[in-house]
């Protein structure tokens, strides 16, 4: 049928289990069974578990037959994804569910992510699928999640842990508004090709790209200039212009944001706020970044009290204190000195001391 | 003896606990030579900390502007089978629910024309297919509109939207996200499928203010369900939680909130709300899901100005209408986004997100263009400046 247009995804009333078709909108309360398990009972008494299990984000068309066949085993072949890349059984007959879990146990699944637990990192392409890419995403949730896999298997922290990774800032994925966030980012100016800036970019819309002003015309080379004091390695221009590439080896690298939420449960949502700078590209399996991500949660595990998001321990403690407990250096990088950079700005001498521990 | 792997660096994400998408290249590798040209080109990448694909280009469907992403490597000689190696993104069903049968249909559409890889799902909610050369893009399109899948959103058009699992499953959903969604979808095709603004925009739907989608931070216009009357509260539920030993309501759920609107006397075991000082922030519930429920008075609050920091910067979204009742066919909620749209559309600048229009022109600009009253709950505080405009007809 070819030609065909605009007829919109699958109903999404076809997908459903009859146990959500019967019990839709009316369900009464949840509970969680244990990590990776939730309960919900409807007003009608039906009962419906979900077993929740980890995924890579990319797969391959077989990882997809395999858990098709894993529903239609134990699920009459339904089966959901989450917001996180989660992957989700629909059970609703509770015998199930336990040869269900031992099933996916066998089989090397791994289950978890519900509770207070870090769930499925959202992530981006990374060097595997994107021109901008500063940084590779799937490498490092690899390395992050097996680093810190008992933190998803088990309930062992004070509240939800959600890590994002967003390969540039472009920030495919809600990373500034994460309790960890690592974002890939440049740090040299775009080096410029003026043959292809000729032949390939509309001057005029390079220049109004740049959020600091940094990019004139030169009209010599019939070209640009940036002005790299200027510079705030955003990529903004290269998104616009394939002539001035960021992309640097040495210059390319993660940074770590922390304490942003979503969720507006006891505190309205926010910003994920820069900790650490820069850490190298080390692949494969980047131990300087896993290290720090291990050390943040692990410091707001000790200190935070129960159901404390690490934004709202920071909000209690003071970032000077976050610096201090967790031994991470501060450095001038961490000022802001874009737009808003006033309104991060300290204006009270009512601030704790550092090296409060010692 | 085995070869030697060409592949190294990558081999070491084979091993631990987490899935490894290396082996899911790897089995995709077994049939594709693209997957296997993308295994070597990664490989590369390792190797030289860089990133090794071209800018984009435009390709696409006929009939579309969108759905198709351009992709070229910048070493085509080396590994040919993934010179171009577009993605397709692929609207997926509300709620992201799917039948076995519907998937193992998109599974056979994807190894007869791609790579046989793909993300479930990408950042914005699409099935992501990825990589096919430009030749196989309209017939691999076309398979899938045999099976039911369209296309979503790219470039400076409406992204697909997305919702939380909803009353599909959750008892916290004070409106029908999935059934909105599918309504919206339905009704903006064309601005999904044909850029046509100044830039993206985004819609995404949440039951509830734990906000499962994240549309508070990624959409220029989310809809978050809340409810306007009162707190349910199941008294004898309240004294379970009160006997078990797996909630300490003083500590954990009173002392907690956020208003201090709440009152639990151990005592007689009455846990009291005063429903005029809550702000509906979900703490309670979330504690307590059997003893306390959302209102029944329910509908959503539209915010608006969500993004990631590019052009200008970040933005959370602003509230401006803090109720609106939610019910097909969505008609206030659809008149409104195109009221929206045209005033950004007419003032946007290229690339120029709705946020960061509202931020340049002002609020006060904004909600007289879509007809939207001033009221407190759109505001964290008043002004603290004494620079503002009067209308001269307000000033007789």
């Amino acid at each position: 049928m070819a030609g065909k247009t605009d007829f919109g995804p699958p109903d999404y009333r076809d997908m459903l289990p009859p146990v959500i078709l019967k019990n839709y909108a009316q369900w009464k309360y949840h509970e969680r069974v244990k990590p990776g398990v939730l309960k919900h009972v409807a007003e009608s008494g039906d009962e419906l578990y979900t077993v929740r299990v980890g995924s890579g984000r990319l797969v391959s068309t077989d990882w997809i037959r395999d858990v098709c066949d894993i529903a239609e085993k134990f699920c009459d072949g339904h089966l959901r994804f989450t917001s996180r890349h989660n992957l989700e059984f629909l059970v609703s007959d509770k015998t199930k569910v336990e040869p269900l879990i031992a099933h996916l146990k066998e089989q090397g699944f791994a289950i978890g992510g519900t509770g207070h637990s870090i769930s499925n990192p959202v992530h981006t392409q990374g060097w595997i699928h994107c021109h901008t890419a500063a940084t590779d995403a799937s490498g490092i949730v690899k390395a992050v999640m097996d680093d810190l896999f008992e933190y998803f298997t088990d309930w062992k922290l004070p509240a939800y842990c959600r890590i994002s990774l967003a390969c540039c800032l472009n920030m495919c994925g809600a990373v500034h508004c994460s309790d960890i966030a690592i974002l890939g980012i440049h740090r040299k100016p775009p080096a410029l090709n003026h043959d292809i800036i000729r032949a390939k970019c509309e001057i005029p819309n390079v220049i109004a790209a740049c959020p600091t002003g940094a990019i004139r015309p030169d009209p010599k080379e019939k070209s640009l200039i940036v002005n790299e004091e200027k510079c705030m390695y955003c990529g903004n221009c290269y998104t616009m212009c394939p002539g001035m590439p960021l992309a640097d080896p040495i210059g390319d690298g993660v940074s770590i944001w922390v304490g942003g939420k979503i969720s507006s449960a006891r505190t309205p949502p926010k910003f994920s706020r820069l900790v650490i700078p820069f850490l190298p590209n080390n692949p494969p399996r980047w131990p300087e970044v896993t290290d720090a991500v291990r050390n943040i949660v692990e410091t707001w595990a000790k200190h935070a009290r129960k159901h404390e998001r690490m934004g709202e321990w920071i909000d209690r403690i003071g970032w000077e204190r976050f610096f201090d407990l967790s031994g991470i250096p501060f450095t001038v990088q961490l000022i802001d000195d874009f737009t808003l950079a006033t309104e991060t700005f300290r204006s009270t001498p009512a601030f704790k001391w550092s090296g409060g521990e010692r | 003896m085995a070869e030697d792997s060409k592949t190294p660096l990558l081999d070491e994400l084979e091993e631990g606990p987490w899935p490894s998408f290396v082996k899911e290249m790897k089995r995709a590798a077994e049939k594709k030579e693209s997957a296997k040209d993308l295994l070597g080109q990664l490989e590369r990448s390792y190797k030289d900390k860089i990133v090794h694909w071209k800018h984009g280009g435009i390709v696409g469907v006929k009939g579309y502007g969108g759905g198709v992403i351009g992709r070229y490597s910048d070493l085509p000689e080396e590994f040919p089978d993934i010179a171009e190696f577009h993605t397709l993104r692929v609207n997926m069903p509300a709620g992201w629910f799917y039948t076995a049968e519907k998937l193992r249909k998109l599974c056979d559409v994807w190894d007869k024309h791609g790579s046989g890889l793909t993300n479930l799902h990408g950042a914005t909610g699409d099935v992501i297919l990825l990589g096919a050369p430009t030749k196989d893009l309209q017939s691999c399109f076309d398979d899938l509109a045999e099976i039911g899948f369209d296309l979503g959103g790219s470039g400076s058009d409406m992204r697909t939207p997305s919702c939380c699992v909803g009353p599909a499953r959750c008892e916290f959903a004070c409106i029908d996200t999935l059934d909105l969604l599918r309504s919206i979808t339905s009704e903006f095709q064309d601005e999904i499928h044909r850029p046509m603004f100044p830039y993206k925009t985004k819609i995404k739907i949440s039951g509830c203010a734990n906000d499962c989608v994240a549309s508070v931070a990624r959409s220029d216009i989310s809809v978050i369900g809340t409810w306007r009357d009162t707190i349910r509260i199941d008294e004898a539920e309240v004294a379970n939680y009160a006997s078990g030993d797996s909630l300490d309501i003083q500590e954990e759920v009173v002392s907690r909130c956020p208003t201090g609107g709440m009152h639990w006397d151990p005592q007689t075991k009455k846990l009291t709300i005063n429903d005029a000082e809550c702000n509906r922030c979900m703490h309670c519930i979330n504690l307590m899901p059997k003893a306390l429920r959302p209102g029944k008075e329910k509908g959503a609050t539209i915010l608006v100005g969500g993004k990631a920091p590019i052009v200008r910067g970040a933005l959370l979204s602003w509230v401006i209408v803090p109720f609106m009742k939610m019910e097909p066919p969505y008609t206030e909620f659809k008149e409104l986004v195109r009221k929206i749209w045209e005033w950004w559309d007419e003032n946007g600048k290229m690339r120029e997100r709705l946020g960061e229009l509202i931020h340049r022109l002002g609020m006060r600009a904004f909600l007289k263009a879509v007809d939207l009253p001033p009221l407190p709950q759109m505001i964290r505080a008043p002004r603290a400046n004494p620079y503002y405009f009067w209308d001269p007809e307000e000033v007789k």
